[in-house]
């Protein structure tokens, strides 16, 4: 039996702007398994940050369940919700997030203060997560005082804190240049392959399509279709050809 | 599907955590907690000044000493006249709503901020616990610097008016004259201007943080600053 980490039923999300109301997602069902790398690809607008946002917990869907792990997470507590996030699920956003009043290894601390770990042992995890995504050297610089690359690796390092089993990204790589990117999708990658982690990512980067187990197709707040790797491989070379 | 092992609680943090992140942003943002202390200071001077000076004109009065240039020509035999506490009164409006509205901007400029920390598994009632901190040592230093500053200007005020009589018949302590009114004193108008700049440091900003922590994290993300 595949096992499935995040299943989504009939999810609908619905924003009220005064008298209107703007349907964001219409009804989304998919189920990711463990260990996947799944992409969320769709035009600005069809709804992709607002899927993430309801598969991470960050808002409430209008209609429909969003499980992880098994749990609904609409019977979850404020208390557990708190938790989830801060244990089972890292996340990664276009514009960084980081806290400015905080150093780089000041921010990849934070979840794991949140979560009660000791001082000595969350110093020790901080330093070991920022070497390993190369800023070893920057450890205590400001987040203002780092390149956008720099300050997506101490989103990463800071993601990985409380060792989640949930990466949710989105679109992680759209403030980078080409080659920064790519150095970021392949950082998340190696975490997906090595350490099992399954990397939910929205993105319209094309660079994100060969790294991808499957892509999900977002438009218009609907899934219009799921795309296996190998399928993605034969587009993959057209995309090239095409010389995009 | 199988179930995993259940989402446990979120912990609280113990207070000293909690006391190391505030001020660790209060020193990183120096700049701006500077900016937002001196809106409280600013408040709580205009009204201890206003305060003191009056305490002052009341305890010249009995004393029996006029005023040079006649200060009192208008008061009626013994008490505050309309005017003081007509300016009293408005000080302390410009001072509530001076402070009110530095700490709203200064926690409405956070509310990313606030969205980031419960991403990171912050509850809610941590982040007000932050702001609270955070705006009550604001709140007590901006008024203990505004307090001084007013008595200062008070003092100077009263120099001008009574010259060094003032220091005779300053009034420093409560008194309690024959007439049967209260006299607070220059020390306790000083202490209630640092309690008065506190608790509105803190209801000012603990407001609108309460109301940002409620927010669903996706949403406190989305204010662009
Ligand atoms: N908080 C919100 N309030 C109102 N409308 C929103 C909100 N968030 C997103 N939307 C709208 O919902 C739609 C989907 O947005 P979004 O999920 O951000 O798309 P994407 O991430 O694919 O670009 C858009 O039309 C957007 O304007
Ligand atoms: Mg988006």
């Amino acid at each position: 039996m595949a096992d499935i980490v995040v299943k989504t039923e009939d999810v609908v999300k619905e924003y009220r702007m005064g008298s209107n109301i703007l349907r964001a997602l219409d009804g989304i069902n998919i189920e990711i398994e463990r260990g996947e790398y799944i992409s969320l690809m769709g035009p600005s607008g069809s709804g992709k940050s607002t899927l993430f946002n309801m598969i991470g917990a960050l808002d409430r869907p209008t209609e429909g369940q969003v499980y992880i792990d098994g749990q609904n997470m609409s019977h979850l507590s404020q208390r557990q919700i708190a938790a989830f996030r801060c244990h089972r699920v890292g996340y990664i956003f276009q514009s960084y997030n980081l806290l400015h009043v905080r150093s780089a290894h000041g921010n990849v601390t934070l979840p794991m203060i949140f979560a009660g770990i000791p001082e000595k042992q969350r110093n020790e995890k901080a330093e070991g997560l920022l070497d390993m995504v190369g800023l070893g050297d920057r450890m205590y610089h400001l987040p203002d005082e780092l390149s956008g690359g720099q300050r997506q690796r101490v989103a990463i390092a800071r993601a990985l804190a409380n060792d989640p089993s949930i990466i949710l990204a989105d679109e992680p790589t759209a403030n980078l240049d080409t080659i920064t990117g790519r150095e970021i999708i392949d950082l998340i990658k190696r975490l997906n392959e090595k350490q099992g982690v399954t990397v939910i990512s929205a993105t319209h980067d094309l660079k994100m399509l060969d790294v991808s187990d499957r892509i999900v197709d977002i438009r218009d707040g609907l899934v219009e279709r799921v795309r296996n790797r190998d399928e993605i491989d034969i587009e993959v070379g057209e995309v090239g050809g095409d010389g995009h | 599907m199988q179930q995993r092992t259940p989402i446990e609680e979120q912990i609280d943090l113990p207070f000293v955590e909690s006391l190391r992140i505030s001020f660790q942003s209060l020193k990183i943002r120096f700049g701006r907690s500077i900016i937002t202390t001196a809106g409280i200071t600013l408040g709580i001077a205009f009204l201890v000044s206003v305060w003191t000076n009056n305490e002052i004109g009341l305890a010249l009065q009995e004393s029996g000493r006029q005023s040079t240039i006649n200060t009192f020509e208008e008061t009626t035999e013994k008490g505050i006249s309309t005017k003081d506490i007509w300016l009293i009164v408005m000080s302390l409006i410009v001072c509530v709503v001076g402070i009110a509205n530095s700490m709203l901007m200064a926690v409405t400029e956070r509310f990313r901020e606030i969205g980031t920390m419960k991403c990171l598994g912050a509850l809610d009632g941590f982040v007000v616990r932050l702001f609270l901190l955070e705006s009550g040592f604001q709140g007590f230093s901006g008024a203990l610097i505004g307090a001084l500053i007013g008595t200062l200007g008070a003092v100077l005020l009263g120099l001008k008016d009574y010259g060094l009589d003032l220091f005779f018949y300053f009034p420093l302590l409560p008194a309690q004259p024959e007439d049967g009114t209260a006299r607070l004193g220059v020390i306790v108008v000083i202490l209630l201007g640092c309690v008065l700049g506190m608790i509105l440091a803190v209801i000012g900003s603990s407001f609108p943080a309460w109301r940002a922590a409620k927010l669903p994290p996706a949403e406190a993300m989305r204010t662009e600053v």
